[in-house]
């Protein structure tokens, strides 16, 4: 069984549309919706829930105003603001690390879980999938990621499905790592623009340092050819194999729009490109 | 003042908005890059930087002559950053949010802080704006302790303008917390509709009054503009597809610079942000619960 993930260091650069796709073409996989603080991937999908539950990955601290002293030990030790001058505790800004619990002499700290999300396993015209939605405002994303991408396995193992197809999120930090963390294969999708630039030499440093093969694909090429072939050099020099362009083509909104695949309207620009760029990942992957 | 500018989505066009807006306001903006997993403001401001420090976070620090391996320390952690095996203490620095409890609550005080970066602060001028940007070093997890130090930073005699991490968890909490605006950037697909719903879901709670601007307009459908109205929230500018802006984005030039014409389209954008503060008070608060 091979884990493909899909990210991109810049938003908005052809993640989901190029995932969606993949699943379209690939004969026989697994989803795996990681970018849980804003899913999109089932826009395109139309996941019918088989299985949800929801999603605890931390606490926050309460304070029980009868038992309080107003000792004030808790403020002393939070480090994160997050207990006011009237020890009300503030959710946001509560790390839930505990120390308040530990240092009150009264015992009115508790440590209380909270909801942080919800998880699905689906069934979708591709495929069984499994997302999550994490709560609006709420963190532990780095678990929710882990989460989903582990029940991915058992559902691919339990089918003997040979491959998990994961959309990752925007940036570097906590949600991308555990969604990178152990894959066999990560693929960039960028875009000709220096921050798209900018962000996929972030964001390929990251996977090299965690030494995964990586390919890049670069998304609406002809929007600045020189910048494309800037992106293409940077990722030969890193050692990243150049996957492949797709041109920039109003198709790809326009299905979008449908809540459909490019792939799956005709023989646009932007769909040859993809396919083509599915064919040689395909080959790689089963190397 | 203090204006975020954040989307839910990413690539809708929040560095495109948050540079412009910093750039038509001229000396009276400072910008503040918060998206410090991905920081782009500088690429469109070119700024001068001048002072470049590391923030860091406390890890702890065994004294094995000290501990006596009675595993308080990994009792109390709850993020599984220390623990005690067999005669030994195992210490993942990686994991450690610095919260102190470890060197806290060790009762034979065995335990000192040492510290792990986060990456590093930067500040300078991108020419009469001032600017400051995060920049969370690669292998990183953490950023909303990098993003707190950046807002450290925030002149309170200007109109700061913080640049926010796309999505809408912890991170994008982290920038918006304490402003008196946020503009929401998003582009008219079911994409963007839908993350600018959970974006908007994740900001009510805080009531701070907020407003769209509907980036590449007329690209997709008027689902964003349907759903402006149903909710009675603010469509405070559209902002149609222009190739130009798009190509000269790619070679790093600001909206206002590629498409001059939008440089009213920014101060008006100001004047509407600064009536709706003015008229927010509680009464915003009110209408939004």
């Amino acid at each position: 069984m091979k884990e493909l993930v899909i990210i991109s260091g810049k938003g908005g650069t052809g993640k989901t549309t190029l995932t969606a796709c993949f699943a379209l073409l690939a004969r026989d996989r697994v989803l795996a919706d990681c970018d849980v603080d804003a899913a999109d991937l089932h826009i395109l999908v139309h996941p019918k829930v088989l299985h949800e539950e929801d999603f605890r990955g931390g606490v926050k601290a309460a304070i029980d105003v009868e038992k309080c002293s107003r000792c004030g030990a808790c403020r002393e030790s939070c480090r994160y603001g997050a207990i006011s001058e009237q020890f009300i505790v503030s959710p946001l800004s509560c790390e839930g690390c505990g120390v308040c619990f530990h240092v009150c002499p009264e015992g009115a700290v508790s440590l209380e879980e909270g909801l942080n999300g919800r998880w699905f396993v689906s069934e979708t015209r591709v495929g069984p999938m499994v997302h999550a939605a994490l709560l609006p405002g709420e963190e532990n994303s780095g678990k929710l990621v882990a989460l989903v991408r582990n029940q991915a396995k058992v559902l691919a193992r339990k089918q003997g499905t040979p491959l998990i197809l994961v959309d990752g999120a925007p940036g570097v930090g906590c949600p991308v790592i555990s969604s990178i963390t152990g894959a066999d294969r990560v693929l960039i999708v960028t875009e000709p623009t220096l921050s798209g630039l900018h962000d996929m030499e972030r964001a390929l440093q990251l996977v090299r340092g965690f030494r995964i093969p990586v390919s890049v694909v670069t998304n609406k090429y002809d929007l600045n050819l020189e910048v494309t072939q800037r992106i293409e050099e940077f990722s030969g020099k890193a050692q990243a194999t150049v996957l492949g362009r797709i041109p920039y083509d109003p198709q790809v909104i326009r299905s979008m729009v449908q809540r459909r695949c490019v792939v799956e309207n005709g023989d646009s620009p932007a769909a040859l490109a993809i396919r083509g760029i599915w064919e040689r990942l395909e080959t790689d992957l089963s190397s | 003042m203090i204006i975020s500018v954040a989307s839910g989505k990413g690539g809708t066009g929040k560095t495109t908005i948050a540079t412009s807006l910093a750039a038509v306001l001229g000396s009276k903006a400072q910008l503040l890059d918060c998206d410090v997993e991905e920081p782009n403001c500088h690429i469109l401001m070119k700024p001068v930087l001048q002072t470049s420090e590391s923030v860091t976070v406390p890890v702890p620090i065994v004294d094995m002559d000290k501990c006596t391996l009675c595993g308080k320390c990994g009792e109390v952690c709850r993020f599984s950053a220390i623990v005690v095996i067999g005669d030994q203490v195992l210490t993942f620095p990686e994991m450690c949010h610095g919260c102190g409890g470890c060197s806290l609550l060790c009762p034979e005080r065995a335990i000192r802080e040492g510290s792990r970066e986060l990456g590093v602060r930067e500040t300078g001028f991108a020419g009469p704006v001032d600017f400051v940007q995060g920049r969370l070093r690669i292998g990183e997890a953490m950023s909303p302790p990098l993003i707190r130090a950046v807002k450290e930073k925030i002149d309170p005699g200007k109109i700061a303008i913080l640049d926010a991490p796309p999505g809408a968890s912890c991170p994008v909490m982290n920038t918006v917390m304490g402003s008196d605006f946020i503009i929401l950037v998003t582009e008219p697909t079911p994409f963007g509709l839908h993350d600018l719903m959970i974006a908007v879901d994740a900001i009510s709670p805080l009531a701070i009054p907020f407003g769209i601007v509907l980036n590449r307009a007329d690209v997709g459908d008027r689902e964003v503009q349907r759903f402006c109205a149903q909710r009675g929230i603010p469509l405070l500018a559209e902002i149609p597809h222009d190739r130009r802006v798009a190509e000269g984005y790619a070679k790093g030039n600001l909206l206002v610079v590629s498409a001059p014409q939008y440089i009213r389209t920014f101060l008006e954008l100001f004047e509407k942000i600064r009536k709706l503060i003015d008229s927010s008070g509680s009464g915003f608060k009110e209408a939004m619960s």
